[in-house]
């Protein structure tokens, strides 16, 4: 039997350490991973609540997030390729200046 | 007691996949840790009775999702990270307050939730594809047909976005764009 | 995954892990097996499509051949080129080849059997959401592919693993779809409730397996991208060695390159093994007869449906010429994925006013 709360432990965790990763890492694609990391955080505290409830909305949510999520990623990567088309650089402190 | 040792076996490697990918310098490393985290949350879905969303983890997550990051990676080339005067700021910023947000998080947690109920496995409360099929497609239709337009114009945005500039059609790379439908 | 512990509970833990250990030797030595002989096969028969003999000094007609070429393989020298990437270098052609080998437990090859008194399902896990499963780990097996090109080093292994991975999460697309109007069909991802659904005859004769029920479309939309999936002419492209030498795995030698060559017969017999349960009806055949050969037949059939499955792949790369690039993903694209989405409709609608 595992306590529900260890599963919202491990999903704080998990996000934290995502939001470490967006604070400290330097590299586009890393940082954009990291928010990945986040989203799937939240996912699995989203299972365990609905888990506890016993309703399956919870796991409908992460459906939808998971698709946002894809299409998170296809527009991103591609606003990184165009980033690093013009400055030929993927480091977010190089990457300063408002115009392309 | 097989669940709280399966729980905890894929929680360590979660939490460890994820320190990973913050300590690895190469963005190849982190995507591989970033795909070693999702298989373990598949795992710990199943534990829950989400076996759809377990699947589907694997499936759109590690197969697509990730697939993409490490295309980019290996199409850009991009090499290891290097250290700017704003990573030492970003550490020296960053690491307390994450620890903050974590212990905070935990602790209401923890605090909120005197009486949490037990999770085990086959307690007959189980995600099947036929339940959520059920679900999206009366309860939920409209945020489905929604998400659909979404993911039709984030492919459109990415076509765009990604296609080399016309106005320089002369200096472009000859190579055609890279293939990123999905 | 919950059916199966409702399941197997039935037996004693102790028997179920000795079940389960005895299954997995059995499936791994038939797959690897079957994996040397589809080579030898292949060889053979691309031979005398092209006029020659292929392989008949080792054994009776080359019949030990594959004990010949995993000897070579073993004996050869490990080369690992300076500038790669090391660790995954090395992982890459390990992951490649369990993943192709972790998919087949899913495969179901015949009924339930019972021998002194445990009953056991003819696959290693009887798992109610096998067929996502296994679309899962083919997913997964792209990594291989492009982490074994872009550790190599190599322009050629680079090109080809991007190839490689452009084209097989490309076509996993079509492939996905074109499974969906059998899923509605049967109403089930339990690959042994499919099968199970196809049997029996229509009209006295036809028998009703999911080919001959409306979804003949499907299935070649399934066939092409099957071919692409694994790799394997007239969709080779990632290793076209007119190009590409011999694209994402150039740099390798020795067992690292016979781990791919593995992996990549391996998936073949997946894939042959998907179509013949969703499309070819698994293990019914024709024929009954007493019930000692009721136990043996339907092994039979699915093995004899393989067997045709593979048979076409060896016949459609000894003959037909290899695609261009541009070619391959319009065709994947523009053709096979609106084929797939049409079939979905229209089966969906049949299966709808049916009710």
């Amino acid at each position: 039997m595992v306590p529900i709360s260890y599963y919202l432990v491990l999903s704080a965790i998990l996000f934290s350490l995502g939001v470490v990763g967006f604070l400290i890492k330097r590299n586009l694609i890393t940082l954009f991973m990291s928010i990945e990391l986040m989203l799937n955080a939240v996912n699995l505290a989203f299972v365990a609540f609905a888990w506890q409830w016993k309703s399956l909305n919870g796991q409908v949510f992460v459906f939808f997030v998971m698709v946002v999520a894809a299409a998170e990623a296809a527009v991103g990567l591609a606003i990184i390729i165009a980033v690093f088309r013009t400055r030929e650089t993927l480091n977010v402190d190089r990457v300063n200046l408002l115009k392309l | 007691m097989l669940q709280l040792v399966l729980f905890f076996v894929f929680g360590t490697i979660a939490v460890a996949a994820a320190v990973n990918l913050l300590a690895q310098r190469h963005p190849i490393n982190s995507a591989l840790s970033l795909i070693v985290v999702m298989a373990s949350l598949a795992a710990l879905f199943l534990l829950m009775g989400a076996e759809f969303l377990a699947a589907i983890q694997v499936i759109v997550y590690a197969g697509a999702i990730m697939v993409l990051f490490v295309f980019v990676i290996m199409l850009l080339n991009a090499g290891a990270e290097e250290r700017t005067p704003g990573s030492r700021v970003a550490m020296l910023l960053g690491f307390p307050a994450v620890v903050l947000l974590a212990g905070s998080l935990a602790w209401t947690l923890l605090a909120r939730n005197p009486r949490p109920a037990p999770v085990a496995l086959g307690g007959g409360f189980v995600g099947s594809p036929t339940a959520i099929a059920q679900l999206l497609f009366r309860d939920f239709l409209l945020p489905f047909e929604v998400t659909s337009v979404l993911i039709l114009i984030a492919i459109m945005g990415a076509v765009v976005l990604a296609s080399p500039p016309r106005t320089t059609a002369g200096a472009a790379s000859p190579e055609p764009p890279a293939k990123r439908e999905r | 995954m919950l059916r199966l512990y409702v399941e197997e509970k039935m037996l004693s833990i102790t028997t179920f892990v000795i079940v389960s250990v005895i299954k997995i030797v059995i499936a791994l030595a038939v797959l690897l097996t079957a994996v040397a002989y589809t080579v030898w096969l292949e060889r053979k028969l691309v031979g005398r499509i092209q006029n020659r003999w292929g392989p008949q000094r080792v054994g009776p007609f080359g019949l030990l051949q594959p004990l010949a070429d995993g000897a070579k393989f073993i004996f050869k020298e490990d080369l690992t080129p300076p500038y790669v990437y090391k660790p995954l270098y090395i992982a890459a052609p390990i992951l490649s080849l369990v993943l192709a080998l972790t998919s087949i437990s899913l495969v179901p090859i015949g009924n339930w059997v019972t021998v002194r008194g445990v009953r056991t399902p003819l696959e290693i896990t009887d798992v109610n959401i096998g067929l996502l499963i296994i679309l899962g780990i083919t997913s997964l097996s792209v990594y291989g592919v492009a982490l074994a090109g872009w550790s190599s080093n190599s322009k050629y292994s680079l090109l080809g693993s991007l190839r490689a991975s452009a084209q097989m999460v490309s076509y996993e697309i079509a492939l996905g779809v074109s499974l969906v109007g059998v899923l509605i069909m049967s109403g089930s991802l339990n690959l042994r409730e499919i099968v199970d659904m196809q049997g029996g005859h229509m009209a006295g004769f036809i028998p009703r397996w999911n080919i001959f029920r409306g979804q003949i479309v499907a299935f070649f939309v399934y066939l092409a991208a099957a071919f692409a999936e694994t790799n394997r002419v007239p969709f080779d492209l990632p290793e076209a060695e007119t190009e590409l030498v011999a694209g994402y795995h150039t740099e390798y030698s020795s067992m690292k390159f016979a781990m791919f060559f593995m992996a990549e017969y391996a998936n073949m017999i997946t894939a042959a093994s998907i179509a013949t349960l969703l499309f070819l009806g698994g293990w019914h055949g024709p024929l009954g007869g007493p019930w000692w050969l009721q136990a043996i037949l339907p092994v039979f059939w699915f093995a004899l449906k393989v067997f045709g499955f593979i048979f076409l792949y060896i016949w459609i790369r000894g003959t037909l010429p290899r695609f261009r690039y541009d070619q391959l993903m319009a065709f994947g694209w523009k053709f096979l994925f609106p084929i797939a989405v049409a079939n979905v409709l229209v089966t969906s609608l049949i299966v709808a006013l049916q009710k």
